[in-house]
C-alpha cells in the first residue's frame, strides 16, 4: 500500500515535474516515520507551551499574589515568538533544504516567519495594554492571556498550514479563542452579545470553509497546496465547477475572519462589544492569520485558477474599501467607527492580494504589519477615553483631547494619520505599495477607485482630529447659556456630532446638536505605564516604518516556495 | 558635493517646528515666538544666499546645488533635491511669506501650534518645490494638508471646521488621481528604459520614458496629473474649497495658502505635467486655456459681486490663476517665464492683499464692506499700501504685475491667440473688481466707528515692507529676476518642440527663438535628434 502510494506520488511528481523545487517537495513523500523540523514549529511551541506553563501557573499559584504576572509573562512569551521569528528568518536565508516539515503539513518559509514576528508584535503589546483594562473593569485573571496566546498559536498555524486541513485546525484555534475573549466582560450585556454573534456568524462560516475545502479535495484529490497545485498544473478539468465553487466557499469562509465585504456584518457588532484591547489585538491577529491563509490558499495552491478568483477578490476589495469607507462616516460610536474603518483596510489588503505576484503578496506582508500597530495603538487610546465599564465610547469622548491631554492627543492624531494614508506614516507607504502592486498589473481603476476611498476615509479620521483639538467643554456650555455669536458654536458642534446630514447643514440645525453634544466630564485621564509604552511603541513605529527602508525590505524578501 | 543647501532649507524648520512643539508648556510665550520667527528669518537669509549665489547662463540652465541622497530604495525611491530657475524663485516667496505670515496675530489660538504648524507647513512647501523625485514631490505635496488643515482649524471663522475638511478632502481627492498618475507613469516609463538600468521616480528618467508613451496615454496620465493640480491651484470647475478655507483661516494662514500653497498646483503642473507630457499637454492645451479664462472671466466677475472684502480677495486669486496657466499652456519662453514670474506677482500681491486685509480685521473686526469705508482719511498709510499693492494686482508699469501680464499675454498670443484676448478683457475687469473694493473701503464718508480707526503700526509697517519692496523691485528692475529664470525655460520649450514635432511656434512670432539652445543643453533628448530640435528653435531667428 505504501509502495503503492509512494509510486503515484512518484509518477505524480515526475510527471508535473513543474519546477525542481516541486520536484524536491514531492521526493520527501512516502515514508512513513514523520521527520519533526523542531525549528519550523518552534513558534507553535512557544506559543501553546507558554499557554500551557500560564494555565498551570496558575492553577498553583494564589490568586491575586502578583498582579501583572500574566501580562508579562505573556507579554514575554510574545517577544519570544518575534525572536524565534528572526531566527528562522536568519536561518532561512541560508536556508536550502525542503520548505515542507512535519509530514509535510507546515511550511518553513520567510513567509511562515514573517507573520511568526508580526504575531508576535501583536501578542505583546496587546497583552500589554489588556493588564490596565482588565484590572480596571475587575476582571483580571489569567484567561484572557490563555486565550490570547492560544488565538496567536491559531494565527501562526494558519500562516504556516502547508495544507487545507492545517489552516483549519489553526482558524479554529484562532477563532474559539476569539469568541470567548470577545465575550469575556461578563457584566456587559454588549460583550456577551458580541460574543455570541462572533460565535454564531464564525461557526457559519467555519463550516462554509470547510465545505470549499471538501469541494477542492473532491476536485483535486488532495488537501496539500502542492499537490492541489501540481494537479491543477498537469491536469485541465473538463468541468471545473467543483473545483469554483470550492474555491469560492474557501473565499468566503476566510472573508469572513477578515471582515470583508459583505462577509463583515459581524464586525461592528463585535468591535463595539468586545473589551477594547482585545479588539484592537484581534483587529490584528484575526486579519493577519486570514490574510496569510488566503495568500497561501490562492497563491500556492490556485495559482493556475487566478484568472477565475482575481475578479472575485477585485470585487471584496473594492466593495471593502468603499463600504467600510462610507459606512464609518456615519457612526457616532468610536469602536463601531473603527470597526468600519478596519473593514476598510482590508479592503487596501485584498487590492494587493488582487495582483496575484509576488509584488502583490510582499505588499499585503507589509500593509498587515504596519497596520497591526496603528489598530493595537488606536485601540489604547481608546480604552483609555472610554473611562470605566467602557462608559463614553462615543465620538465626544475625544472632544477637547488636546487640552487635556496633549500627548495622548498627538499619538492618536499620528495614528489616524497613519490609517488615512499620509505620507510620511507606514500607513502611507502601505498604500502606496499595495496600490503600486495592482498597477503593476494595469489594473488602474482599482487603484483609483482605493485611492478615492481613502479620501472618503480621510474624513472620519479628520472628524476625530478636529474634536481632539476643539477646546472641550467650555464652549459647548457657552452655547447653551449666551446663544453663540455668528453661529460659531453650533456649526462647530454641528460638525463635531453624530449625524451626518447635520454636519453638511452645518449652521442650520446645529443648536439641536449642541444641546445632544454633551462635553466629557473634566477628569483626568490617567495612561498606565504599559499603554504608555504601547503607544510610544505604536507611534514611533508608524513613524519609523513610513520614512526608512528595514521594514520595507524585511517585506521585500518574503518570496513563496514556489513561484506563482 | 558642496554645502547642501537645499537639506538645510527643508530641515531647518521642520527642525525648528519639532523644537516649537517639544518646548516644556512653562515656556514663555515671547520665546516661543521668537524661536520660531528666528528659524523664518534665518531660512530666509539662506535662501537669499542661495539666489545670489545661483548661476545664470544658457550653460547653467540644469538644476543647480543638486542633493541625491539613497532613501527607501526597496520602492526605486530617492531623496533627490535641486533647484533651477523655474524652481528659484518660488523657493524665494516661499522664505519670504512665511516670516511675515508667522509675525502677524495667529487668532484667539495658542501662538504656539500656529507656529509649529506654520513651519511645519514652510518645511513641506520648500520639498514640494526643491524636489526632483516624484515620489518625494508626493510625499511632500501631501503632508502640507496636515499643517494647512490645522492652520484653517486654528482661524477664528466661524465655519472653519467645514471649511478645513473640505480643504483637506478635495485635495486628497485629487491627490489619489496624481498618486496612480505618478505610479503608472513609473511604471510605463520604466519599460521604455535601456535593459540594464535601474526605474526610479527621478524627473529626468520619468521624462525619457513617458516621451515614448502612446500619445494616448500621455494625456490620460496628464489628465490624471492636472486634477490634482488643478484642484490645488484651483482652476475653475475645482475651485469650491477655496473660498470657504481662506476666509476662515486666521490672516496668516491665508496669507501662505493664498501666496503659496496654490502655487504648488501651478508648479506642478509646470513641473511635473507639462515636461514630462509635452505632447499630451500640446494637444489639451485648448482645455486648460478655455478653463483659465473661464476662471479669469468667473473669478473677477463673482468677486466684484462680494460683499465681504475676504471672500473678494480669495475669489481674485482664481481670477489670478487663470493668468498663471495661460501663461504656461501658451508654450513660449515669454509666456512660461511670465507665468512664473505671475506666480512670484501672485504671490506677493495676494499675500499682501490678505495681510492688509488682516489689519482692517484687527481695527474693525468685519470684512463687510457695508461696515467699512471712509478709512482712508483715517489711516493714509494703509491706504495707500493697499492702493500700491491693488496697482500691482492690476498691472500697473512699473510695478510687478505689470512684468507678469506682459510676457503671459504676449508669450500666449503668439501660439494661441484667441485664449490671450479673453484674458486681456479679465486685466480689465480685475482693474474692476480691485478698484470698486479700494472705493467702499477707503473712500467715502468715514461712519463714526470708523473714525476712530489707528493708521497702521510701525510693526505693520515693517511686515508689510519687504513684500512691496519685491513688488516694486521687480517691477522697475526685473533683469535679474528674468535672467535666472529664461535658461531653465529655454530648455522646457526646446523640449516641448522635440517632443511634439508638429508643435511649432510661428517663424514670425516675437517669441520664436530669442533664447538659442546649444544642442548638448536639451533636456533629455539624444545629440542627434536634439540638433535638429534646436535648429527647428532656431532657425526662424530674424
Amino acid at each position: 500500500m505504501t509502495e503503492a502510494v509512494q509510486l503515484a506520488a512518484g509518477a505524480d511528481c515526475t510527471i508535473n515535474s513543474v519546477t525542481a523545487n516541486i520536484a524536491g517537495l514531492c521526493s520527501a513523500k512516502g515514508s512513513i516515520s514523520i521527520a519533526v523540523s523542531y525549528a519550523s514549529i518552534m513558534p507553535l511551541l512557544v506559543l501553546g507551551g507558554g499557554a500551557l506553563v500560564i494555565l498551570l501557573a496558575s492553577a498553583v499559584m494564589p490568586k491575586r499574589r502578583y498582579p501583572g504576572l500574566w501580562t508579562v509573562l505573556t507579554a514575554l512569551i510574545g517577544a519570544g515568538t518575534v525572536i524565534d521569528g528572526l531566527v528562522q528568518w536568519s536561518d532561512l536565508n541560508t536556508f536550502t533544504g525542503v520548505p515542507l516539515t512535519l509530514g509535510d503539513q507546515i511550511i518553513y518559509d520567510h513567509f511562515s516567519a514573517f507573520f511568526v514576528i508580526l504575531v508576535g508584535c501583536a501578542t505583546t503589546i496587546g497583552a500589554a495594554i489588556s493588564d490596565s483594562y482588565l484590572v480596571r473593569e475587575n476582571l483580571d485573571g489569567p484567561e484572557p492571556y490563555i486565550l490570547m496566546l492560544l488565538c496567536s498559536a491559531g494565527a501562526v498555524l494558519m500562516a504556516e498550514a502547508a495544507g487545507l486541513i492545517s489552516l483549519f485546525l489553526g482558524l479554529e484555534i484562532l477563532s474559539i479563542s476569539l469568541y470567548t475573549m470577545s465575550a469575556y466582560h461578563h457584566r456587559r450585556a454588549a460583550s456577551g452579545e458580541a460574543g455570541l454573534k462572533y460565535f454564531i456568524l464564525g461557526s457559519f462560516s467555519s463550516a462554509i470553509f470547510i465545505y470549499g475545502a471538501a469541494l477542492i479535495y473532491g476536485a483535486t484529490g488532495s488537501t496539500q497546496y502542492v499537490e492541489i497545485f501540481s494537479f491543477l498544473v498537469a491536469n485541465t478539468l473538463v468541468h471545473a465547477g467543483v473545483l469554483l465553487a470550492g474555491m469560492g466557499l474557501v473565499i468566503v469562509g476566510l472573508g469572513f475572519k477578515v471582515a470583508a465585504v459583505p462577509f463583515h456584518f459581524w464586525s461592528p457588532d463585535v468591535y463595539q462589544g468586545a473589551p477594547t484591547p482585545f479588539v484592537g489585538y484581534m483587529a490584528a491577529v484575526a486579519k493577519a492569520g486570514g490574510f496569510a491563509a488566503l495568500v497561501r490558499v490562492l497563491m500556492l495552491a490556485l495559482p493556475t485558477e487566478a484568472a477565475n478568483w482575481r475578479p472575485i477578490i477585485w470585487v471584496l476589495a473594492t466593495a471593502s474599501v468603499l463600504v467600510g469607507s462610507v459606512l464609518a462616516l456615519v457612526q457616532s460610536d468610536l469602536k463601531r467607527m473603527l470597526a468600519y474603518s478596519s473593514v476598510s483596510q482590508a479592503g487596501y489588503v485584498l487590492i494587493g492580494l488582487q495582483a496575484g505576484t509576488t509584488q502583490g503578496m510582499t505588499a499585503v506582508c507589509f500593509y498587515l504589519f504596519t497596520y497591526t500597530f496603528m489598530v493595537v495603538g488606536t485601540f489604547a487610546v481608546v480604552g483609555v477615553l472610554q473611562g470605566r465599564g467602557e462608559a463614553r465610547n462615543d465620538l465626544s469622548s475625544v472632544r477637547g483631547l488636546a487640552s487635556r491631554s496633549p500627548w495622548l492627543a498627538g499619538a492618536m492624531l499620528v495614528l489616524l494619520l497613519g490609517q488615512a494614508g499620509i505620507p510620511l506614516t507606514s500607513g502611507f507607504l502601505g498604500k502606496w505599495v499595495v496600490i503600486s502592486a495592482v498597477i503593476a498589473k494595469g489594473q488602474y481603476a482599482l487603484g483609483l477607485i482605493g485611492m478615492l476611498g481613502a479620501a472618503i476615509a480621510a474624513f472620519f479620521y479628520l472628524r476625530v482630529a478636529f474634536l481632539m483639538f476643539i477646546p472641550a467643554g467650555a464652549r459647548a456650555a457657552s452655547t447653551l447659556e449666551a446663544g453663540a455669536p455668528e453661529g460659531e458654536d453650533e456649526a462647530e458642534a454641528a460638525y463635531g456630532g453624530s449625524d451626518f446630514q447635520t454636519i453638511a447643514a452645518a449652521g442650520l440645525s446645529g443648536r439641536d446638536s449642541a444641546l445632544a453634544l454633551r462635553a466629557p466630564p473634566a477628569i483626568r485621564l490617567r495612561v498606565p505605564g504599559a499603554t504608555a509604552a504601547v503607544l510610544a511603541v505604536c507611534v514611533a513605529f508608524t513613524i519609523f516604518a513610513g520614512v526608512s527602508t528595514p521594514v520595507l525590505s524585511l517585506a521585500h524578501t518574503i518570496t513563496l516556495p514556489w513561484a506563482p | 558635493m558642496g554645502f547642501p543647501v537645499l537639506d538645510i532649507i527643508i530641515f531647518l524648520p521642520l527642525g525648528a517646528a519639532i523644537l516649537v512643539a517639544l518646548l516644556p508648556k512653562s515656556t514663555p510665550k515671547s520665546v516661543v515666538r521668537w524661536l520660531g520667527l528666528g528659524a523664518a528669518v534665518a531660512e530666509l537669509a539662506l535662501v537669499l544666499w542661495m539666489v545670489i549665489a545661483f548661476k545664470t547662463g544658457n550653460a547653467n540652465a540644469g538644476f543647480q546645488f543638486t542633493s541625491h541622497q539613497a532613501w527607501l530604495s526597496p520602492l526605486s525611491v530617492a531623496w533627490y533635491l535641486g533647484v533651477d530657475g523655474i524652481s528659484l524663485f518660488l523657493v524665494a516667496m516661499t522664505a519670504l511669506l512665511f516670516p511675515i505670515a508667522m509675525a502677524s496675530p495667529p487668532g484667539e489660538r495658542s501662538s504656539r501650534s500656529y507656529l509649529g504648524w506654520m513651519l511645519l507647513l514652510e518645511s513641506a512647501c520648500m520639498t514640494t518645490f526643491l524636489s526632483l523625485d516624484a515620489f518625494l514631490f508626493f510625499v511632500a505635496f501631501e503632508v502640507t494638508l496636515v499643517p494647512g488643515y490645522f492652520l484653517i482649524v486654528n482661524g477664528d471663522g466661524p465655519r472653519r471646521g467645514y471649511a478645513a475638511t473640505k480643504f483637506f478632502l478635495y485635495t486628497f481627492a485629487g491627490s489619489a488621481f496624481l498618486f496612480v498618475g505618478i505610479l503608472a507613469t513609473y511604471l510605463l516609463a520604466a519599460a521604455h528604459e535601456p535593459s540594464g538600468t535601474k526605474a526610479s521616480f527621478d524627473i529626468i528618467a520619468l521624462a525619457r520614458g513617458a516621451v515614448h508613451l502612446p500619445v494616448a496615454d500621455q494625456e490620460l496620465l496628464l489628465l490624471a496629473f492636472g486634477v490634482a493640480f488643478a484642484v490645488k491651484m484651483p482652476l475653475v470647475p475645482f475651485h469650491t474649497w477655496m473660498p470657504d478655507a481662506y476666509t476662515q483661516a486666521p490672516t496668516g494662514g491665508s496669507m501662505v495658502l493664498a501666496g503659496i500653497l496654490f502655487k504648488l498646483g501651478a508648479y506642478g503642473i509646470l513641473r511635473w505635467g507639462i515636461f514630462l507630457f509635452p505632447r499630451a499637454a500640446v494637444n489639451l492645451a485648448p482645455l486648460a486655456l478655455t478653463l483659465a479664462a473661464l476662471g479669469i472671466i468667473w473669478g473677477s466677475v463673482v468677486a466684484a459681486m462680494q460683499r465681504d472684502l475676504k471672500r473678494l480677495v480669495a475669489y481674485g486669486t482664481v481670477a489670478g490663476v487663470g493668468f498663471i496657466v495661460i501663461g504656461l499652456f501658451g508654450f513660449t519662453t515669454e509666456g512660461i517665464t511670465g507665468g512664473i514670474v505671475e506666480m512670484v506677482n501672485h504671490g506677493l500681491s495676494t499675500g499682501a492683499l490678505f495681510l492688509l486685509v488682516g489689519m482692517v480685521w484687527e481695527r474693525r473686526r468685519t470684512y463687510s464692506f457695508s461696515h467699512l469705508g471712509g478709512l482712508q482719511s483715517v489711516a493714509p498709510i494703509l491706504g495707500w499700501v493697499f492702493m500700491a499693492v491693488i496697482m500691482s494686482d492690476i498691472g500697473l508699469p512699473g510695478l510687478n504685475g505689470f512684468i507678469g501680464e506682459l510676457l503671459v499675454l504676449l508669450g500666449t498670443f503668439i501660439t494661441h491667440r484667441w485664449w490671450a484676448v479673453v484674458a486681456t478683457m479679465g486685466v480689465v475687469l480685475g482693474a474692476v473688481y480691485l478698484l470698486w473694493a479700494y472705493q467702499r473701503v477707503f473712500h467715502g464718508p468715514a461712519q463714526a466707528i470708523n473714525q476712530g480707526v489707528r493708521d497702521m503700526t510701525w510693526a505693520e509697517r515693517a511686515a508689510v515692507a519687504p513684500l512691496l519692496a519685491g513688488i516694486i523691485f521687480i517691477g522697475v528692475y526685473p533683469q535679474p529676476v528674468l535672467s535666472r529664470i529664461q535658461p531653465a525655460v529655454d530648455h522646457l520649450v526646446a523640449h516641448i518642440e522635440y517632443a511634439d514635432p508638429s508643435f511649432k511656434i510661428p517663424p514670425s512670432g516675437v517669441g520664436h527663438g530669442t533664447f538659442a539652445v546649444p544642442a548638448d543643453q536639451v533636456v533629455d533628448v539624444p545629440a542627434a535628434t536634439a540638433t535638429t530640435a534646436t535648429a527647428a528653435s532656431t532657425g526662424g531667428n530674424p
